[in-house]
């Protein structure tokens, strides 16, 4: 008989990485039920390929990196990062493209600065990032929502046109996305920045019929399935609260300001919210906790600047939706928030750098 | 807005950031009462139980002892004594190993209880009647220390000349598992109010604020009925949340007032002591019994009975364990202290100490080691946790980068070590483990720092003392040198002497403005090493001749001599093979002086030989020939005689390096100078070969020539009357000695090689 | 004549511009060279003169002449890190002799001793107590471990030994913590 020497404490909270990566994963479920719904089967497909990408990518590096891959792999961080760069792309998008993203993801943007908890960006919106200035075109053809698409499409045909750009009836992705009218329909932020841009006001614009109720056809839907999902996690306290509402705040702050100062040319605070990805970004995005600031005050301006940058880069900048580049920027000053916002220690009376 | 006493009276209670809610599993051992255990076969008491230093011992191997007898007395303030907690025989004092994480042994008095349990007489004190002083000596000579689990010396801390607010007593126990405080508060609240009380008369504090967690209901009641209509004092329960027994987070909820960094409770007022200490006062004071056993929880499910029991102080785990139902898996843990901030032992004859708080023996489904170590995903679980509000994660990259000025920076210092964010890690890294190991090694460096800085203060004073002597020795010898002038010039018989000075004198100063020449120094090394295997080649010869060696000690007759002689034995065998055979020969018989000398003799012999020894290597002859001196000194003044034989020997030793015949005929010379005349010879000799050797170095040849001439114009009148020399010339032979040594040294500085 | 201008021009700016840096240099001096203090605090002050120079502060003034950061084997890679951080050079592996994995300290058998003070002249720090022909001692506390009076005693009396281990100074290695295998 003899006996173990361990460290203490000897006793320790039941909530693993990996147990935290799950929980993850199955808060996204909603959304991505109510995406699949509105958006096509593709997304499950982008899914699959993005997970399954992601696994062999990780397996490969860490063999190469000479770690332990079963036991790595086993953490499930590489899964909630397919599965978050999945649900961003166009649900219809071409196979290559989710590969491409899913490979860089976990290659360059996770493995390459030193693996789980090194990585200074967000692997997924990194990822996002490359395909929307790479490949601006096919990032940006979403369909609309299933009650507006012309043609219903089939499982089976979310697999012909994922991997030959045409569904099995021959209609290519442009050609889905067309209304009655053949005019090609874009995403109710697309379409409301295409207008403004052309003189018509948000009132005149918001008639037309991607916009549904308050905030898009499907979109507001897929934003309330997240909101869910994101409950669920900071109830299960694998989120804190801290992130998600300082951007969802900063967010609906700036544009409470704009849109009162000019309704006209900016759209509702509500509309903001429930629009694009802004859901999925404050619960599942900016929470990733290896880029995001890690000190509470830190927390909040993290928040706040991604709220922000959402709402300037949305109404000023050039694409439609702005989370990825507002948490890549936001990623990128968390160094420095980290440094600048560290807490009072007890007993200690300055804060913060000295 | 209300004041603080005022807010405190209020019935107020604060928070403190982070805090874990471990399950406390509390339950299974706080509705037993403390059970009393057998007297186990054996005690081991560790000398020094608290933090300071161990008392002197009283006892000795094989003394009966009684219950509560003193075995230590404290010698200075930071010691308290420990005490034997039962009557018996004293087996032994030696190594055992500690009840500490590091397994260390520790001396450790070793007791067998004799079963009779007799107590010592003890005189209980009355503390409305006695003095501070008196109660402070009981508690210092009862051996009471923090029984929290520092086991800081309770008499330091509370022998206090600032003015005290509050006394807090700390009764939280927020580690899961342990209910020992709680049992105690439930079975002996009026004792625990009873120490509380003469706490109270040292301190005179304005309030004692009991705190205690609000899972104690049935402990809490019993303090507030033991308390009675006192006033000022007040129990607060504090919501059960880990670590708020921690002393800095207690402050924080009971007064909402925070201890400066790297100062101390008492710096803002506050003195805190545990309940048990409390206990141990009261048993100490009114009882006079000293801390002799303590209340300990054994928990965990491989017992078959989990309660509190009352151990002796000593009382091996084992024992402990076996005592509640023991049933051992195969990779089974056993934990002194709770789950987050006790340590895991390797040997469970480790005892029971005054700190021992709660043995745990969990089964793995219990408390499950932790997993690997994954990456840190930077969730900040850490620093929520945190109740210092430190950066965790930060703080464990500064850990494994050994950062040690970030580490400070990030106060790494100010970590208690608590483990609740180890606690809360989803890639279950040992947080603490890494800080505990960080911190040892910055105290570590600070000791380093300062062991530095003093060795540079050493080195700089020795340096500087050095330096003066140097000067010293320098001017005394001008001095001299200019009154032997006077001196021989006066007498006009040793113009020979006087000559061989000037003579001396001068080739310093010619030699003084030259520089080396860096191809003899070469050349002089070749031969050198030339000898040097010469020599290797007749080890054997040399190893035939040791015997000779061997036999000299044996006139010696105190212990003393015949250790010189055996050092002596082996400095010769150590450089055996460099050494020549004759000069072992040759020099033995001079340990064999007859007379009361012998011993002083052979102490000069024995430093002639070990020069000898090095001198060897260089030169044979140069030992051969003046050995013979040394057995031709038969009386009293042998021992001078050798002496300066010595002296010659160990210039000579250095000499011989650069030219061997120099030595060879100085060295009688030196050896018994018979008159005044002799005794000023030997001096110029003196001053010559240190010459030489230097000398000797630039230019073999002339030297050798001149320095022979010096040696045999001083050699005449030491053949004429030999073995007549007076005391002081021997004397006058060493102060010469010494001049040509600075001399020598000041040319070596001046001319470094 | 343009090109004189030019010239002219050109003369006059570096003229001020001279001026300004020259007053620069002599407004903002640097008081003496305080390099050598800063590289004497970095090392371990053993004073072993294993680098080959005659103590710490002659080696730093060597260093702060050029000589390599990584002849201090009592100071070990934290030594030679440190110092390459100072003199902004990269950090070499330790020059030839091994460090000594564990802190060591001189130890007289004292028994053995002949009293011949010939380690006490040899310790750089006074750390060796005794007078001619009494025994003599080391002060731990203030040995170095420099391995100085090893080579002088002509008995060989004087070990260098491991410094107890001791629980003050335990750095948490509990791998080094021996397996007591019990019968059960």
């Amino acid at each position: 008989m003899s006996f173990k020497i361990a460290s203490s404490p000897h006793q320790h909270i039941q909530k693993t990485t990996a147990q935290l990566m799950k929980l993850v994963a199955l808060a996204a479920v909603p959304g991505i039920a109510v995406q699949a719904y509105f958006f096509g089967y593709g997304v499950l497909i982008q899914l699959l390929l993005a997970i399954i990408t992601a696994l062999l990518c990780e397996a490969a590096v860490l063999a190469l990196r000479g770690k332990k891959v079963k036991a790595k792999l086993l953490d499930h961080s590489a899964l909630v990062t397919a599965l978050l760069l999945a649900v961003a792309i166009p649900s219809y998008a071409p196979w290559w493209l989710v590969v491409i993203g899913t490979a860089f993801a976990i290659i360059v943007v996770k493995q390459l600065y030193g693996g789980l908890g090194n990585n200074l960006f967000n692997p997924a919106m990194a990822a996002y990032v490359l395909l929307l200035v790479s490949f601006p075109l096919p990032m940006t053809s979403w369909l609309p929502a299933a009650p507006l698409q012309q043609q219903s499409l089939s499982p089976a045909d979310a697999v012909c046109t994922i991997f030959t750009n045409f569904s099995c009836s021959g209609y290519s992705i442009s050609q889905l996305r067309q209304d009655a009218d053949g005019i090609s329909m874009a995403t109710p932020l697309d379409t409301l920045k295409t207008d403004l841009s052309q003189g018509y006001t948000t009132e005149e614009s918001m008639k037309k019929p991607v916009f549904g109720w308050l905030s898009g056809e499907g979109w507001f839907w897929v934003n309330l399935a997240y909101l869910l999902g994101g409950l669920f996690l900071l109830q299960q306290k694998v989120i804190q609260w801290r992130i998600p509402v300082a951007v969802l705040g900063s967010l609906f702050g700036f544009s409470l300001i704009a849109w009162l100062l000019s309704p006209d040319t900016n759209a509702s605070p509500l509309f903001q919210l429930f629009s694009g990805a802004t859901m999925l970004a404050a619960f599942f995005i900016a929470t990733d906790p290896v880029s995001a600031s890690t000190t509470e005050k830190g927390r909040l301006i993290f928040g706040a600047l991604i709220g922000g940058l959402a709402f300037v880069i949305r109404s000023y900048g050039g694409y439609p939706d702005a989370f990825a580049f507002a948490v890549m920027l936001a990623n990128m000053t968390v160094p420095l928030i980290d440094y600048y916002t560290q807490p009072r220690t007890y007993g200690h009376k300055s804060k913060g750098a000295r | 807005m209300p004041t603080l006493f005022q807010q405190i009276q209020a019935g107020k209670v604060w928070d403190f950031h982070g805090g874990i809610h471990p399950p406390s599993r509390k339950e299974r051992t706080n509705q037993k009462p403390v059970a009393l255990l057998d007297i186990p076969d054996r005690l081991y008491i560790p000398l020094r139980q608290h933090i300071g230093v161990a008392g002197k011992v009283l006892v000795k191997v094989g003394d009966r002892v009684l219950k509560g007898q003193a075995l230590t007395q404290a010698e200075n303030a930071m010691a308290v004594p420990v005490h034997a907690p039962t009557s018996g025989m004293v087996l032994a004092i030696d190594l055992h190993t500690s009840t500490h994480p590091s397994s260390l042994a520790e001396p450790t008095l070793v007791l067998a209880p004799d079963g009779m349990d007799e107590w010592r007489p003890r005189k209980p004190l009355d503390p409305e009647q006695v003095d501070v002083y008196t109660l402070l000596e009981r508690i210092q000579e009862s051996g009471i220390s923090g029984m929290g689990g520092a086991g800081f010396p309770t008499h330091i801390k509370v022998n206090v000349k600032q003015p005290v607010d509050y006394l807090i007593i700390n009764a939280v126990e927020c580690e899961p598992y342990i209910t020992a405080d709680d049992m105690l508060m439930q079975e002996r609240a009026s004792d625990i109010i009873a120490g509380i009380e003469i706490l109270v008369k040292l301190l005179s504090p304005k309030a004692v604020l009991i705190g205690i967690e609000d899972d104690k209901p049935i402990a809490a009641a019993s303090l507030k009925a033991a308390i009675g209509q006192k006033d000022n004092y007040f129990v607060r329960e504090v919501p059960t949340k880990y670590p708020s027994g921690g002393e800095k987070q207690l402050i924080q909820l009971l007064t909402n007032k925070e201890v400066p960094a790297g100062r101390r409770p008492l710096d803002i007022g506050i003195v805190m002591q545990n309940v048990g200490t409390a206990f141990a006062i009261a048993q100490a004071v009114l009882d006079d019994i000293p801390l002799i056993h303590r209340v300990v929880t054994v928990a965990g499910e491989t017992l078959a009975q989990q309660q509190n029991v009352l151990a002796l102080i000593g009382t091996p785990i084992s024992d402990l364990l076996n005592a509640c139902g023991f049933q051992a898996e195969p990779q089974q843990r056993i934990i002194i202290g709770g789950p987050m901030m006790g340590f895991a032992i390797a040997d469970w004859s480790v005892p029971v100490v005054k700190t021992t708080n709660c043995v745990l023996a969990p089964t793995e489904n219990e408390l499950g080691a932790a997993s690997d170590e994954m990456d840190c995903i930077r969730c900040g679980a850490c620093a929520d946790a945190c109740p210092a509000s430190l950066l965790p994660q930060q703080l464990l990259w500064y850990s494994k980068a050994k950062d040690q000025d970030k580490l400070a920076e990030y106060n790494l210092s100010d970590c208690i070590e608590c483990g609740a964010c180890a606690y809360v890690c989803p890639s279950e890294i040992p947080l603490v483990h890494y800080y505990r190991v960080a911190k040892a090694d910055i105290r570590e460096t600070q000791r380093e720092a300062l062991k530095a800085e003093q060795a540079k203060a050493r080195f700089d004073a020795r340096t500087e003392r050095l330096e003066r002597e140097k000067q010293e020795r320098l001017e005394r010898n001008q001095q001299l040198a200019a009154q032997r002038v006077a001196q021989q010039q006066a007498s006009g018989q040793a113009t020979q002497s006087a000559a061989a000075v000037q003579q001396a004198l001068e080739r310093t100063q010619q030699q003084s403005g030259q520089s080396l020449d860096k191809e003899q120094i070469i050349a002089e090394r070749e031969r050198k090493k030339a000898e040097a295997l010469a020599y290797q080649q007749q080890k054997q010869q040399a190893q035939i001749a040791t015997p000779a060696e061997d036999q000299a000690p044996g006139t010696a007759e105190d212990p003393r001599k015949a250790a010189i002689a055996a050092a002596l034995a082996r400095a010769k065998a150590k450089k055996q093979a460099e050494a020549q055979p004759e000069a072992v020969e040759q020099t033995a018989p001079a340990e064999i002086a007859p007379d009361m000398d012998a011993k002083k003799a052979a102490v000069a012999a024995a430093i002639a030989r070990a020069k000898a020894k090095k001198q060897a290597e260089a030169q044979p002859e140069a030992v051969e020939q003046p050995t013979p001196a040394d057995t031709a000194v038969p009386e009293v003044d042998a021992k001078k005689a050798a002496v300066a034989a010595a002296i010659a020997r160990a210039k000579a030793k250095k000499l011989a390096e650069a030219q061997p015949e120099a030595v060879e005929q100085s060295v009688p010379a030196e050896i018994a100078p018979p008159e005044v005349d002799a005794k000023k010879a030997a001096v110029a000799a003196a001053i010559a070969r240190a010459k030489a050797k230097k000398l000797a170095e630039q230019a073999e040849a002339p030297l050798q020539t001149e320095a022979k001439a010096t040696t045999e114009r001083a050699l005449p009148p030491e053949r004429q009357e030999p073995a007549t020399t007076p005391e002081q010339d021997a004397k006058k032979a060493a102060i010469a000695a010494a001049i040509a040594r600075a001399k020598a040294k000041k040319q070596q500085n001046s001319e470094p090689l | 004549m343009s090109i004189i201008t030019a010239l002219w021009a050109l003369g006059i700016l570096a003229l001020i511009f001279g001026a300004a840096l020259g007053y620069a240099a002599i407004r903002f001096k640097v008081d003496a060279d305080p390099l050598v203090e800063q590289i004497d605090e970095i090392l371990p002050q053993t004073q072993c003169g294993q680098c080959g120079y005659p103590g710490c502060r002659p080696y730093a003034e060597a260093i702060a002449n050029g000589d390599d950061i990584n002849k201090c084997p009592p100071g070990g890679d934290t030594t030679i890190k440190k110092l390459a951080d100072l003199m902004g050079v990269e950090a070499k592996p330790l020059d030839a002799a091994q460090t000594p994995a564990v802190k060591r300290v001189a130890y007289i058998r004292e028994d053995e001793c002949i009293g011949c003070t010939k380690c006490i002249q040899a310790c750089p720090v006074d750390a060796i107590v005794g007078a001619s022909k009494q025994m003599h001692t080391v002060i731990v506390d203030e040995c170095t471990g420099c391995d100085l009076c090893v080579e002088p005693c002509p008995v060989d009396c004087i070990d260098m030994v491991p410094l107890a281990s001791s629980i003050e100074r335990w750095k948490w290695d509990l791998n080094a913590i021996p397996v007591k295998v019990l019968e059960s």
